[in-house]
């Protein structure tokens, strides 16, 4: 069921990059791509009754999620983060040049 | 627990659609902004502290990031297909997704059921992550040692974006500027070409 809404927010993401035709909206859609892989990650990781991987005093035997897919992650949240500013940077960057965000419109690339 | 958590997927569903179908683009936006704080939420409830507050963060910095290229731009989205073609490609994306769905569904199977992970990797962090690091936090003592060089590549990336986007939105440099008092970028561009 979770892996499921997981997937279908991929989906919806997916769905935005293919169909839609303004630039903001295709980065939007690629941000809802990442928000699902992130989610994906960490319910995997998941494990029943587990508490937050810290080691304090009393809690040396406890029972700790999985941390592997957290670490991975938190790697991904911040290159999504690069990836998401150099996609709007250029996308400004077209509308100075064209005036427009609609993909079908930009036609004029070279010089 | 589970069923907070399905409620808080639901809502970002919800929010998803409405970014993506919603004709005014700062609103479309801010809906975003929606789906990453309530994944924030999400990750507390998963027990990833580290995460919720990395995402926290970042949603902050891309909706900034974001809502000034609005105000520099424009808000409204004037890119509607309309009639039979809109159709047409509404039925192909949905069809496609519900080809993927079909598949998707079939393979998650396989999966070990959500709240038992394999974790035969994370034993071994977890057991001797603080003998053999003294790192309390053991994700952090994936980050920075078991796994040091995957953060390496990391910066690495994130250096080569920061400079993407310094070289993609700097102004026209001051030598070229010099030389060319008055006239604009297009007609400095066309003089290169001539070269």
């Amino acid at each position: 069921m979770i892996y499921l809404l997981c997937v279908l927010l991929l989906l919806i993401g997916l769905y935005g990059v293919l169909v839609k035709k303004n630039l903001i909206k295709i980065i939007i859609g690629l941000s809802i791509m990442e928000y699902a892989l992130f989610l994906f990650f960490a319910v995997i990781g998941y494990r029943e009754g587990g508490t937050a991987p810290i080691i304090t005093k009393g809690f040396e035997k406890a029972v700790f999620v999985d941390p592997l897919p957290q670490a991975l992650v938190l790697t991904a949240i911040v290159i999504g983060l690069a990836v998401t500013a150099l996609l709007v940077s250029l996308a400004v960057r077209i509308y100075e040049k064209h005036g427009t965000f609609d993909i079908r419109k930009i036609r004029r690339l070279k010089g | 627990m589970l069923t907070i958590l399905i409620l808080l997927l639901i809502l970002m569903i919800l929010g998803a659609i409405i970014a993506l179908e919603g004709k005014d683009l700062l609103s479309a936006i801010i809906s975003l902004g929606i789906v990453g704080f309530a994944l924030v939420l999400v990750f507390l409830i998963l027990q990833a502290p580290d995460l919720a507050i990395v995402q926290i963060v970042v949603e902050t910095l891309a909706l900034i990031i974001l809502i000034a290229a609005i105000l520099k731009t424009t808000r409204e989205d004037t890119t509607e297909t309309r009639g039979a073609k809109k159709i047409f490609i509404y039925l192909c994306g949905l069809g496609f997704l519900g080809l993927f769905l079909f598949f998707i569904n079939q393979t998650l199977t396989e999966l070990p059921r959500f709240g038992y992970p394999i974790m035969r990797m994370a034993g071994n962090y977890l057991s001797l992550g603080l003998t053999k690091t003294g790192a309390s936090n053991l994700v952090a003592a994936i980050i920075l040692d078991f796994r040091g060089y995957d953060t390496l590549g990391e910066v690495t990336v994130l250096f080569t974006a920061v400079m993407g986007v310094i070289v993609v939105l700097r102004k026209i440099g001051r030598r070229t500027r010099e030389k060319l008092p008055d006239e604009t970028k297009v007609t400095g561009s066309r003089k290169i070409e001539e070269k």
